[in-house]
């Protein structure tokens, strides 16, 4: 076996560098919310590739450290990559076990870099992530795009999101939320994303962290409702097309 | 001091045991003029002595701000302490930078430590000849260390080092129990007390000494001469009521040869 073969396509010179073109396999919305006793965020399992709805098993959130958990959306591959940067980064933290710990303001501003970085050498890592945390008492919330823009907020939507969630969080979320209220208006939302938007499947996880720390509570899928008559019967219901 | 066979590398051990480079450099440490710091549970202060070459120039600075949260006094040869204080300024900022966060200060000491570490195990290089109190403030509290240039470095609630150190620390000793729950007044009092025992009787003004402070709500700081103008002069007559004889300084600090003077 030549063992040149696979390369004969590639050429490799200084001027032709690898970057991430389009993504491949991508997550759609995360939402996140400041609640009572921290932040609670949400994301569906699901990894399209382009339009196929392929993986649906996909865990697009993660707990970061003691005090923070990250949500992305995008290309699922970099999200593995960012993982692995993160987990470096938190072992390297740990290892000066001086009671010390990186905190979510930290870890969001640690990925700012990261991210920009990326972006100005051409070569971004295609996701938008939502960080969040709390540390002390103090609750943080945060966002940072492929591009590198970056803030904090009460409320956080990517994708979709933020067409189809935002308008919801901006209504009715309020400064600490019970458990149960933070659920049911992340549900909400979810439940809009899922009718509206094409890459969303149901099957969705929750994902809180509090002082105690981060759990990544057990995938379910949401109470759909597609029993109107002009949806079963369009023909003679009274839907006149599908609009 | 002494001349031996051991003592040209800092890479050559004495059969004792011992790296004379090392400790040569810590000699320097206590040639160059005095620095204190002391530290309550939300205040650290640093304080040292501005000496001067002659009448005509001016003095040395010997205290730096690292950060907003962090500074430094150094005694020794002051060249390396700016070249560290440059090390430091440098690693604060980028860490601010990459995490919006402040540097802890326990772990801009270690760097620190094992920069001069560094400089014990190659052969081409030589210790720095400098002592840092490192003053700092970070979420576990206020904290105040010292680093030797041999590497090692720690924490204390309060310290002095250079030239006649030894006459502050004994007045240090005394009072420390007091200073975790001191105000700042009063730490800044201790300070200035302190230094002044290290000036052997010699008039303490506000252009010898330069005092500096750190604090939760107080970013890193040098006080203002004419604050510590005021605050000599209310003590100074609080003290000619009290009695105002100066401890006896031990001069003797080339004692202690025998036995390897890592720890001060």
């Amino acid at each position: 076996m030549n063992y040149f073969e696979g390369l004969e396509g590639t050429v490799s010179s200084e001027s032709d560098s690898q970057r991430t073109l389009t993504p491949y396999v991508t997550g759609t919305s995360v939402i996140g919310i400041k609640y009572k006793d921290g932040i609670l965020m949400t994301a569906d399992m699901g990894g399209s590739y382009g339009s196929t709805l392929r993986y649906k098993g996909v865990e697009r959130m993660k707990p970061v450290g003691k005090h923070s958990i990250i949500g992305a959306s995008g290309e699922i591959s970099d999200f593995q990559e960012i993982m692995r940067y993160l987990d470096e980064l938190i072992i390297h933290d740990n290892m000066w076990d001086d009671g010390n710990s990186l905190g979510p303001k930290e870890i969001h501003n640690y990925l700012t870099r990261v991210m920009y970085n990326r972006r100005n050498k051409f070569d971004p890592l295609w996701n938008t992530l939502v960080l969040g945390g709390i540390k002390n008492g103090q609750k943080y919330l945060g966002m940072v795009s492929s591009i590198g823009v970056h803030f904090e907020d009460d409320h956080i939507a990517t994708g979709f999101g933020n067409h189809l969630a935002r308008p919801i969080l901006r209504d009715e979320w309020k400064e600490d939320m019970s458990f149960e209220d933070a659920v049911k208006l992340l549900e909400k939302c979810m439940l809009v994303l899922l009718y509206r938007d094409r890459s969303a499947i149901n099957k969705l996880q929750i994902t809180k962290i509090t002082e105690e720390g981060a759990t990544v509570y057990q995938p379910y899928a949401l109470k759909t409702h597609w029993g109107f008559t002009a949806f079963k019967n369009p023909a003679n219901g009274g839907a006149e097309g599908s609009w | 001091m002494f001349r031996n066979q051991y003592d040209t590398d800092v890479t050559t051990w004495s059969p004792a045991g011992r790296l004379f480079q090392v400790e040569y450099a810590m000699e320097a440490v206590k040639q160059g003029s005095a620095a204190i710091g002391l530290r309550s549970k939300t205040h650290v202060v640093l304080a040292s002595i501005n000496k001067a070459n002659s009448e005509l120039s001016s003095h040395q600075k010997k205290i730096f701000k690292a950060d907003d949260h962090i500074g430094i006094a150094i005694a020794g040869l002051t060249a390396d302490g700016r070249v560290l204080s440059r090390y430091l300024r440098s690693e604060c900022i980028n860490y601010s930078f990459t995490y919006e966060s402040p540097l802890p200060v326990g772990r801009l000491v270690v760097q620190l430590a094992d920069k001069a570490q560094v400089c014990t195990q190659r052969s081409w290089k030589r210790p720095y000849g400098v002592g840092l109190l490192v003053a700092g403030l970070d979420e576990s509290g206020a904290h105040l260390y010292y680093n030797c240039p041999s590497g090692n470095y720690f924490e204390y609630q309060a310290f002095a080092i250079g030239s006649r150190s030894q006459a502050a620390k004994t007045y240090l000793e005394r009072k420390y129990e007091t200073f975790m729950s001191s105000s700042r007044e009063e730490l800044i009092k201790h300070a200035l007390f302190a230094i002044k025992e290290t000036l052997q009787g010699e008039k303490l003004t506000s252009s010898i000494c330069t005092v500096a402070v750190v604090a939760v709500d107080e970013p890193f700081h040098v006080i203002d001469q004419n604050a510590i103008t005021e605050l000599v002069e209310s003590f100074e007559i609080q003290e000619e009521t009290a009695e105002a004889t100066a401890p006896a300084g031990d001069m003797q600090e080339d004692q202690g040869q025998q036995i390897a003077p890592m720890d001060i």
